[in-house]
C-alpha cells in the first residue's frame, strides 16, 4: 500500500501521543508493517500543544516525519489553524466538533465525531482518544481494525481493558453508521 | 519479562528507551546522570529498571559528578553508563580523559540536539562528533557509535559495553534527537552470555599484579576494587604499577598504548554498512538518522540512472580510513550529508585525498535533511 501517514495534533493531557503510540504499535506489531512515530510538544505537561505523527509502510522508513498526511486528526481550534491548510485533496480529515469549529469552506467538510462528549457520557472522559482510534478504525483503512484494536489492548493501564474495549467499539460503530455517511456526503 | 527483571519481546519503544534496555541487557548496573533533552528518556528509564535488575542509579548534581561516579562504579567492577546531550557533554569532557587514562570501561550517550551553547534542546543535530574524538585534552583515541534507530541504539549500546570491556576505554553512543525520541519496533532478544564481553581479570597472584602492564593486545587485565590487587588510580602519567611518574619516557610509553590499544585493533573495532557500492560513481557517506535519509536520496538516484552508492558509517571513531581511501580509487565524488556545518566531510576529505572530490550537505540542525537535498547533491556532483 506504499507509504500512509497520519498526524494527530491537540494539546497534552488529550492523549495524542498515546494514540500515535497505539497507532504505531498497530502497524508495525500486529500488522506486519513498518511504523515510525514521533512527536513534538511545548514545554508544558498538559494543556500545551502536542502533535503525534505515525508513518506507516511495507518496508523500512528512511524519512521519520510526516510529509503529506493521509489522515489528520484535529483535537484543538489551534492545531486546526495550523495544519489544515495546504492539505492534498485526499487527507482524511477528522475532528472533535466540541473542540474545532472548522471553516465552512473547507471542501471536502472534515469528518466530525464528538468523541471528548461521548467519553463524558460513557463515564470517563480519559477514553475520548481510544474512541476516536475505533472511529479512525471505521472510517480509513490506514490500519486494520483488529490490529488497532489489540494495540489499544496491549497499551491501555491493566483493569481498564473492558472499558477500553467498549470505548474502542463505541468510536467503531458510530464510524461505521455516520463515518461513511458524512465522507460520501463531502464526496458528492 | 523474565525473572532476572531483562526484557524481552518485541515492542514499540522510543530511541531513547531502547538505550536504556540495551544497558540493561548489555549487563549495565550503574546509571549516574543529570536529566537533559533529549536524553532525559534514558535517565528515567533506568531509574525505574534499575531497581528490578539489583542496580543503582543516581542522579547526580551535575554531569561533571555524573561522569566521575561513572568511573568510580567501573572500578568497582560494575557495568556503568551515563547519558545527556550537548551542554552536559562539554562538561563530562574533562573526565571522559580521565576514564581515557585510566583506561576505565564505560559507556556514555549522547543524544545530539543542536548548539552550540542550550541551542535547541527538543531538536535533532550531529555536531558533536568533532567534540567526540577531540572533546577533551590531550592525545588520545576514542570509540564512538552512531545508530540510526531504536533498534540499532539498543544493539549497539550491547556492542558499546562489549568494546569497552574488550579495550578498557569509554565508548560514546553518539545518537541524536531524532532517533531517542522516534519509537519504532524494537525486538529484544535473549543475549547469552557469551554474547557479552567483560574486562579481563588479573590472572597473577595479587603480589605480582601490576595494574598497568599490558600483554601483546596492550589491554591491561583489570583488577576489582576490593578484591585483595593492589591499584592506585591517576590522572597523572604514570607507569606499569599506576604511579605517577613524570618524564618524557613514562608519557610515551602511556599515550602510545593509550592511542595504539584502539588504532591497532580497528578492523575488530570498525563497522559500516555499504549498499550499492560496487558499481558507483558518487558515494554518499552518512551516519545515524541522516544516513537513514541518505538511503531514500540512493534509491532516487539508483530509479533516476545514476550509479550511487551507500556508505553508512556505524563506527564514526575510529574512522573507516582503509575503506574510504580504497573507494576514492573509484569513485568520481563523495557525498558528505550532515547536521552540523562540516565535521566528518573533514575526515572523509582527509582519506579521499584528492583522488575523489568531496562535498558536503550542511545542515545547522533543528531537523533533518530531506531526501530531495541529497539527491540534488549527487546530481550536482556529476555535473
Amino acid at each position: 500500500m506504499g507509504i500512509r501517514e497520519i498526524r494527530i495534533a491537540g494539546f497534552g493531557g488529550q492523549g495524542v501521543v498515546l494514540s500515535g503510540q497505539i497507532v504505531g504499535q498497530a502497524a508495525s506489531i500486529h500488522d506486519k508493517g513498518f511504523a515510525t512515530l514521533t512527536q513534538s510538544y511545548g514545554p508544558e505537561a498538559r494543556g500545551g500543544s502536542c502533535t503525534s505523527e505515525v508513518v506507516i509502510s511495507d518496508e523500512p522508513i528512511g524519512y521519520p516525519y510526516v510529509q503529506n498526511p493521509n489522515v489528520l486528526i484535529i483535537l484543538s481550534q489551534e492545531a486546526y489553524t495550523k495544519y489544515v491548510n495546504d492539505l492534498p485533496s485526499d487527507t482524511l480529515v477528522i475532528i472533535d466538533p466540541n473542540l474545532v469549529k472548522p471553516d465552512p469552506s473547507q471542501n471536502p467538510a472534515p469528518l466530525a465525531i464528538p468523541a471528548t462528549h461521548m467519553a463524558r457520557e460513557l463515564g470517563r472522559v480519559v477514553v475520548a482518544n481510544i474512541i476516536m482510534l475505533g472511529y479512525l478504525a471505521a472510517v480509513s483503512d490506514i490500519l486494520s481494525p483488529k490490529a488497532l484494536k489489540k494495540s489499544v489492548l496491549t497499551s491501555v493501564p491493566k483493569g481498564t481493558e473492558e472499558f477500553n474495549a467498549k470505548a474502542f467499539e463505541l468510536g467503531y460503530n458510530y464510524g461505521l453508521e455516520h463515518g461513511k455517511k458524512s465522507k460520501s456526503k463531502a464526496d458528492g | 519479562m523474565s525473572e532476572d527483571g531483562i526484557l524481552h519481546g518485541t515492542f514499540f519503544m522510543n530511541g531513547d528507551v531502547a538505550c536504556a534496555e540495551g544497558a540493561i541487557s548489555a549487563g549495565c548496573r550503574f546509571f549516574a546522570g543529570y536529566p537533559i533533552t533529549p536524553a532525559t528518556e534514558v535517565a528515567e528509564r533506568m531509574s525505574e529498571r534499575l531497581p528490578h535488575v539489583g542496580g543503582v542509579y543516581i542522579q547526580m548534581e551535575d554531569e561533571i559528578a555524573s561522569m566521575n561516579a561513572v568511573l568510580g562504579a567501573s572500578w568497582a567492577g560494575v557495568k556503568a553508563m551515563t547519558a545527556t546531550s550537548g551542554p552536559g557533554f562539554s562538561l563530562m569532557m574533562e573526565n571522559l580523559g580521565l576514564g581515557v587514562i585510566l583506561e576505565t570501561p564505560c559507556v556514555l550517550v549522547n543524544i545530539q540536539r543542536a548548539g552550540p551553547s542550550t541551542g535547541l534542546p527538543t531538536l535533532p543535530a550531529q555536531g558533536d562528533m568533532m567534540q567526540a574524538r577531540w572533546g577533551s585534552h590531550g592525545s588520545y583515541e576514542i570509540i564512538a557509535l552512531v545508530p540510526s534507530s531504536p533498534q540499532e541504539i539498543f544493539d549497539l549500546i550491547i556492542e558499546a559495553f562489549n568494546l569497552s570491556e574488550r579495550y578498557r576505554v569509554p565508548v560514546l553512543v553518539m545518537s541524536d534527537e531524532a532517533v531517542g525520541h522516534m519509537s519504532e519496533k524494537v525486538v529484544i532478544p535473549e543475549i547469552s552470555p557469551e554474547n557479552l564481553m567483560s574486562r579481563r581479570r588479573p590472572d597473577v597472584p595479587p603480589e605480582e599484579y601490576l595494574p598497568y602492564k599490558a600483554d601483546g593486545d596492550l589491554v591491561p587485565p583489570m583488577a576489582i576494587a576490593g578484591e585483595g590487587y593492589r591499584f592506585h588510580v591517576t590522572g597523572l602519567t604514570h607507569d606499569e604499577k599506576g604511579y605517577p611518574v613524570m618524564t618524557a619516557e613514562a608519557q610515551d610509553k602511556l599515550v602510545r598504548r593509550l592511542v595504539d590499544k584502539i588504532k591497532l585493533n580497528r578492523n575488530d573495532i570498525i563497522k559500516c554498512e555499504e549498499s550499492d557500492v560496487e558499481d558507483a560513481e558518487i558515494i554518499v557517506c552518512a551516519y545515524g538518522i541522516t544516513s537513514r535519509i541518505a538511503r531514500l536520496a540512493v534509491q532516487q538516484a539508483r530509479n533516476e540512472g545514476i550509479r550511487a552508492g551507500l556508505l553508512r558509517l556505524i563506527t564514526v571513531w575510529p574512522f573507516a580510513e582503509e575503506r574510504v581511501k580504497e573507494l576514492a580509487k573509484q569513485v568520481k565524488a563523495f557525498i558528505v550529508p550532515e547536521i552540523n556545518y562540516g565535521q566528518i566531510v573533514l575526515e572523509v576529505e582527509r582519506c579521499a585525498a584528492g583522488k575523489a572530490s568531496t562535498v558536503l550537505v550542511p545542515h545547522m540542525g533543528g531537523s533533518v535533511h530531506t531526501p530531495h537535498t541529497i539527491l540534488n547533491a549527487i546530481k550536482e556532483s556529476l555535473q
